[in-house]
């Protein structure tokens, strides 16, 4: 943080609304696609990925920031690894102890966090050539970015896959036809193949709503 | 110092790989006591499952100990043996030779009367499989199962572990024949042919796991045969 800057000058807040809009990681920049496709079929395991992004993007841009001038550059990508990794394994070691069927719904994908471009992406392209308060904006903005899609898309998949929201039932039991009503779950919904739908649909409103984003 | 020089790189290197060592096994070792409480929770949550008892994290350890009224091992003959049923590591079981192993068995009161509960675990495509099979008094009919894995498909292998899949063992299912031979269960593929009260539908796209699925049930119970004629008889 410079002495000329203020903590939440423009210029620093941009770091933290643009991956929202205009550089969203997953819309734009379509980074990340992966763990969004896989862990959004509820809402609850969208929440806790989007909430674990968020502390290991913030966390390893900042620590990558404070050390970035003591890396050597030949082994920089290691480092921000075994950074990213050390990381990864504290929120899964976490998330084992206080929310155990949370981990266990998203077994493979906390590990997968490690291989999650976006976090690599940041790091490289952000905290290598920034100072830390800088870098810790960028990280919770971008993870903010990814997370806001994973939980959009959460809640449409969990709404018309299974009727309910975070685990609560939203749509009466007495609609379904099976008890005599005219509603019925939409089983596509819960495969990923809806996902990649569902983000496309997203990335369609973002586009039409901010021109900018469109290529000739 | 020439910071892209070997020597710094190198020292670097392992002072970064000691200092995330020493932090990533502090908060493994002082987390290891919740975890484990959360394993135990699981555990017993699955054994009360498999007599289609239901419960959530918060009451599982209250109802279990409600329930499950008597449990132990019993070696290959049959026989009591001493040891402690709950903490029995049946991964570690399996690596010992038969003569020595141990099982374990739960006696639980359920509405429909007292059930027997049998862990069982095998291989599925990816990784373990495991699961809890439980009995009627005839020791012959299976009351309800429950099963889990670690790292099946998901949509594919990892159905196993769905209600769907678990509630075709409800349906009057035997491990013995008329004759009292054990046939176990088969976990059949279209077009296969079994009796029905030996027969479930095996999973579309995760025909590895079904088949792991169907070699643990007959590989487990197997083992657990001599016990079960003794206690018939």
């Amino acid at each position: 943080m410079s002495d000329r800057d203020p903590l939440f000058s423009k210029k620093n807040l941009k770091l933290l609304s643009d991956p929202m809009n205009n550089s969203n990681p997953i819309t734009v920049q379509v980074l990340g696609i992966c763990s969004a496709l896989a862990v959004t079929a509820q809402l609850k395991p969208s929440v806790v990925m989007a909430i674990s992004v968020v502390a290991v993007l913030a966390l390893a841009n900042v620590i990558i920031s404070l050390l970035r001038n003591t890396i050597p550059n030949r082994i920089r990508i290691i480092v921000q690894l075994v950074v990213i990794a050390a990381l990864v394994i504290l929120v899964d070691q976490i998330l084992k102890a206080y929310v155990y069927d949370v981990s266990k719904q998203l077994s493979v994908f906390v590990g997968l966090i490690i291989t999650n471009c976006i976090i690599m992406g940041r790091l490289e392209a952000f905290a290598l050539g920034n100072k830390p308060w800088q870098s810790f904006l960028d990280g919770m903005g971008n993870a903010a970015g990814y997370g806001v899609i994973l939980i959009i898309v959460g809640f449409f998949r969990e709404l018309f896959g299974a009727g309910t929201l975070y685990g609560y039932k939203i749509i009466p039991d007495s609609w379904y036809i099976a008890n005599g009503g005219f509603y019925e779950n939409n089983g596509l919904m819960v495969l990923s193949p809806m996902a990649l739908v569902a983000v496309g649909i997203i990335i369609w409103v973002q586009r039409s709503k901010n021109r900018q984003l469109i290529e000739d | 110092m020439n910071r892209n020089g070997n020597t710094y790189t190198f020292i670097y290197a392992s002072a970064m790989v000691v200092v995330v060592a020493a932090i990533l096994s502090t908060v493994a070792m002082s987390l290891k006591p919740l975890q484990k409480r959360n394993f135990e929770i699981e555990k017993k949550k699955n054994i009360l499952a498999s007599v289609n008892i239901a419960s959530t994290a918060e009451n599982a350890e209250e109802i279990y100990d409600k329930k499950v009224l008597k449990s132990y091992v019993v070696n290959i003959n049959g026989e009591e043996k001493e040891g402690d049923a709950f903490n029995t590591d049946i991964k570690k079981e399996m690596a010992k030779p038969i003569e020595e192993r141990v099982l374990p068995v739960y006696e639980c009161q359920t509405e429909d009367g007292m059930k027997y509960v049998f862990p069982l675990r095998g291989s599925g495509l990816w990784g373990p499989i495991w699961g809890y099979i439980s009995l009627n008094e005839d020791l012959n009919t299976i009351y309800g199962a429950n099963f889990d894995h670690e790292g099946e498909t998901p949509g594919l292998g990892a159905e196993i572990s769905t209600e769907l899949f678990e509630s075709q063992f409800k349906d009057n299912k035997r491990l013995f024949d008329e004759a009292g031979n054990l046939v176990s269960i088969v976990v059949a593929k279209v077009g296969e042919v079994a009796p029905k009260q030996h027969k479930v539908d095996g999973i579309s796209g995760g025909t590895i796991t079904s088949k792991g699925l169907e070699k643990m049930l007959l590989d487990d119970f197997t083992n657990y045969k001599e016990f079960l004629k003794k206690k018939k008889s």
